[in-house]
């Protein structure tokens, strides 16, 4: 902390905090001797890869631990009350009211079956201070606040009725209707589209300095926390790194490890023209039963590069990969893969044509088996496209992990004993083994922590450089697509937007859509935020309510 | 779980992930059987001792299944220690055999009906079209017809010969197997690996035995458990009003509704003799209880085990 602390405004004070997980049969730590103290009004930025134990020490603060999960050292003191030693009728009494969570999917932490405005007052109506009507118009000043369109009757919809954007704005209104001492954001914009994500964070910044709220900030994206916090935390394996004031940490980190994670975003590649066309749709029109959703869509992809596919969701670029793999037929227009026109419907294309085409997707979890072991997994399509069985597949299912930089001790994991990056590079491998000339990579990094994202990238990078695989590389992450592509597709409502080599696209001046996109990605600068309201409000035009 | 923590460069191999530890079979399931609870442990060992009663009956039954004795509806004795029945036919020997009858048609008519329930409603699932309409609606159609009664009609119009009695119920009990296989399937088919499997060309086969129905094998090894309980009281009930298992075959059901007079007579007789033709009906109904209870029992600590709502 740079300014000394002033005891009377010391809201929350943790000290040795160490909390561990059951697993396996045995108690593991998750955290190891934290300390965390935060000031009424100040917010602190909690950054850390998955399994580093952010979420875990961000629960803590309300003197929870998830089932499973155990205090077994140390003292939350919030407001002078000892949490971690309540039983939890008391703690009742502070969740929710004094203390709130809003956390990372708002469409799951809904009840589907009441209207929005009943569930935002819930907590604050448990405390009977106030009577119901005067919560329903705080909360519809909350909404309005929160620059919700229709704040008057937007509060009578169901959860489903809203877009994701707007539910996560819901539950911080949700959060702050009892006015607590402290709020917790569990990654609140990971879910969200940039441009969205914009609107959610200036919001979410504006009231709590309106009503001088603390809020603990958790989130694994560095860009965004230095918008919001005061004062960043980095956690690692549990255990502390370095803390300071954002722009002290943002300048001139101390530790190897918080520069490590400062470094990924500088990831870039140059770019390389291609002329060899291997890929080829023209003038694909597409439709899920009667919404037409791909309007006149053209893409070419040259042999041996990338070319990335930029848009947010329902911009339709997930549907032009199934369009390309056979899973959605075309309406009108055609796909055509080394000069040859490919059958629309995945059953007519021969077992050749689906062996050279490859997917890897966004989830690595849902993506793989949980049954079968990573042998089975990279070992089937290398017998079903090449005939490989017994030792031979053996062998080289372990040359393939080599070359995904793992080895031969993951052969007999399921993918639950694997981690998130793991998982992602074991499905790159079952692409591999195919020995595809193309591979759809859909938002494949867009899950995973930004110094793993740099691996795969690296990887994939890597195996284009050795086996010159062509990518068609679907994402929404303007610092992925710098990192990747030689070209770039900019799409907007099933339509291309514009398409050119990536300097060309990424320097202005640019078309409407794709400025509101690129400006809208969070930059390392703590006043970028601020920098972009003003320029925005200035122009005035575009607001991004339409996107919404 | 093995830890690896390394604050060198970040390293794909370094990355933190929960790796179990690699335990032989035998050692899993000696953990899972400790933390068995009580009621877990009285079922095991209710459905292995019907279990021996069924595979060993010849040797454990002191006479053979239809042998008849001079005197009928005689009371306990050394020679027959639960009496004769109607036709003077030891008892206890007939609830031994019994065990083999009544549970071994029970296991065949619920594996039968999952076959086909569970065959259909993964085609069903997978195919999510027209297949799946013909097959929704027509088992709709054979579930809004009260299954017991059209059991009877169709036990009515073909025979009741053993094989007939576990076809006729074995279809009749695929239609809710074939719901449950649907419903929980619909839920794994939308998985990237299943369309990562259709994407490399896998045909039908595999997709169903390979990438689905590994993922639903816990909710349906318990309906399993629950389907088999179902089929027995039907059969039982079957039994009871005579289009069951036909005699001389012994079976629970069949016994119940031959002894079930006798519960009427118990005041007219003396004492120790009053009690006996009391337990008569109650012995084979008893047979029946105590294995739906102790596979319930069994089917409660599995689902417990594997739905992972178990506390630590």
């Amino acid at each position: 902390m740079s300014e000394a602390p002033n005891q009377s405004s010391l809201l929350l004070d943790m000290k040795n905090i160490s909390i561990e997980g059951f697993s396996d049969e045995r108690w593991h730590p998750i955290i190891n001797n934290v300390d965390l103290t935060l000031h009424r009004g100040e917010v602190l930025g909690l950054i850390g890869e998955s399994g580093a134990g952010k979420s875990t020490l961000g629960k803590a603060a309300m003197g929870y631990t998830q089932p499973g999960c155990r205090f077994t050292g140390g003292d939350v003191l919030f407001d002078g009350l000892e949490l971690s030693r309540m039983n939890v009728r008391d703690l009742r009494s502070i969740w929710g009211t004094r203390i709130s969570y809003v956390a990372q999917s708002a469409a799951a932490s809904f009840n589907p079956a009441h209207r929005l405005l009943d569930q935002t007052i819930r907590a604050s109506k448990r405390l009977g201070e106030r009577s119901e009507q005067v919560l329903k118009n705080d909360a519809i000043d909350l909404f309005r606040r929160l620059n919700l369109p229709e704040p008057e009757t937007i509060g009578n919809r169901y959860p489903h009725q809203v877009s994701g954007g707007q539910l996560q704005r819901v539950m911080t209104a949700m959060a702050m209707s009892p006015r607590p001492d402290l709020i917790i954001f569990d990654e609140p914009t990971t879910a969200l589209d940039v441009t969205t994500q914009v609107e959610v964070l200036s919001s979410i910044r504006d009231l709590v300095a309106q009503f001088n709220t603390a809020a603990i900030y958790i989130t694994h994206d560095l860009a965004v926390v230095a918008q919001m916090a005061d004062r960043i935390k980095v956690l690692r394996f549990g255990e502390e790194v370095e803390q300071a004031e954002t722009r002290t940490m943002l300048s001139a980190p101390e530790e190897d490890y918080t520069k490590s994670l400062w470094s990924v975003r500088s990831l870039e590649k140059p770019e390389q023209a291609g002329d060899d066309v291997l890929l080829s749709i023209a003038n694909i029109d597409a439709a899920y039963g009667s919404s037409k959703v791909l309007h006149d869509v053209s893409i070419n992809l040259p042999r041996g590069r990338t070319v990335a596919v930029v848009g947010e969701s329902g911009s339709g670029k997930s549907t032009t990969a199934r369009v390309i793999t056979g899973l959605l037929p075309q309406l009108s227009g055609s796909v055509t893969f080394e000069g040859e026109q490919l059958p629309p419907k995945l059953r007519d294309r021969s077992k050749d044509q689906l062996r050279r085409i490859q997917m890897i997707y966004q989830m690595a979890d849902t993506a793989m088996n949980p049954r079968q072991t990573v042998g089975d997994i990279i070992g089937r399509p290398l017998e079903f496209y090449l005939g490989l069985r017994g030792r031979d597949q053996e062998r080289r299912v372990i040359e393939l992990l080599e070359m995904i930089e793992l080895d031969a001790s993951f052969y007999d994991r399921l993918p639950d004993e694997l981690s998130g990056g793991q998982k992602q590079r074991i499905c790159i491998a079952r692409a591999l083994a195919a020995e595809p000339d193309i591979i759809i990579c859909d938002e494949v990094t867009s899950a995973l922590d930004q110094i793993v994202q740099e691996g795969i990238l690296n990887l994939l990078q890597r195996l284009q450089d050795e086996f010159g695989i062509a990518y068609l590389f679907i994402t929404h992450d303007i610092a992925t697509v710098r990192a990747i592509s030689d070209e770039i597709v900019v799409m907007w409502q099933g339509k291309v937007v514009e398409q050119g080599m990536k300097n060309e696209i990424l320097s202005p001046p640019h078309p409407d859509y794709s400025e509101l996109l690129l400006s809208s990605v969070p930059e390392m600068d703590p006043d970028w935020l601020d920098t972009l309201l003003a320029q925005r409000a200035a122009e005035g035009s575009k607001t991004i309510k339409a996107q919404d | 779980m093995t830890e690896t923590q390394n604050q060198a460069a970040p390293s794909a191999l370094n990355e933190t992930a929960a790796v179990r530890l690699r335990r032989s079979r035998f050692e899993r399931i000696r953990i899972l059987l400790s933390r068995a609870p009580l009621t877990a442990w009285f079922g095991m060992i209710v459905v292995s001792l019907y279990a021996i009663a069924a595979v060993f009956a010849p040797l454990l039954a002191p006479y053979g299944e239809a042998e008849i004795f001079a005197k009928a509806d005689d009371i306990w004795s050394s020679k027959h220690w639960l009496g004769t029945d109607q036709i003077g036919r030891d008892v206890l020997t007939r609830l031994v055999y019994g065990a083999r009858n009544t549970v071994g048609i029970a296991l065949g008519t619920t594996t039968l009906s999952f076959l086909i329930g569970g065959g259909l409603g993964l085609i069903a699932a997978i195919d999510r079209g027209w297949i799946d309409q013909i097959f929704s609606r027509g088992i709709d159609v054979l579930m809004a017809i009260p299954s017991l009664i059209f059991a009877l009609m169709l036990l009515a119009i073909f025979d009741s010969s053993i094989i007939g009695l576990i076809l006729i119920i074995g279809v009749l009990d695929a239609t809710r197997v074939f719901r449950l296989t649907r419903s929980v399937s619909l839920n794994i088919v939308v998985m990237d690996y299943v369309e990562a499997a259709r994407l490399r060309g896998e045909n039908m086969g595999w997709i169903m035995t390979r990438e689905i129905l590994p993922n639903i094998l816990p909710p349906l090894i318990a309906e399993f458990g629950l389907r088999f309980i179902f089929v027995f009281l039907t059969i039982a009930a079957l039994s009871f009003l005579g289009m069951g298992v036909q005699p001389p075959t012994a079976d629970w059901g069949s016994m119940v509704r031959e002894n079930a007079k006798w519960i009427t007579y118990v005041p007219y007789f003396p004492f120790p003799d009053a009690m006996y033709y009391a337990l008569k009906p109650l012995l084979p109904a008893g047979c029946i209880a105590l294995l739906t209870i102790a596979v319930n029992f069994i089917v409660d600590w599995f689902l417990h085990e594997t739905s992972g709502l178990r506390d630590v």
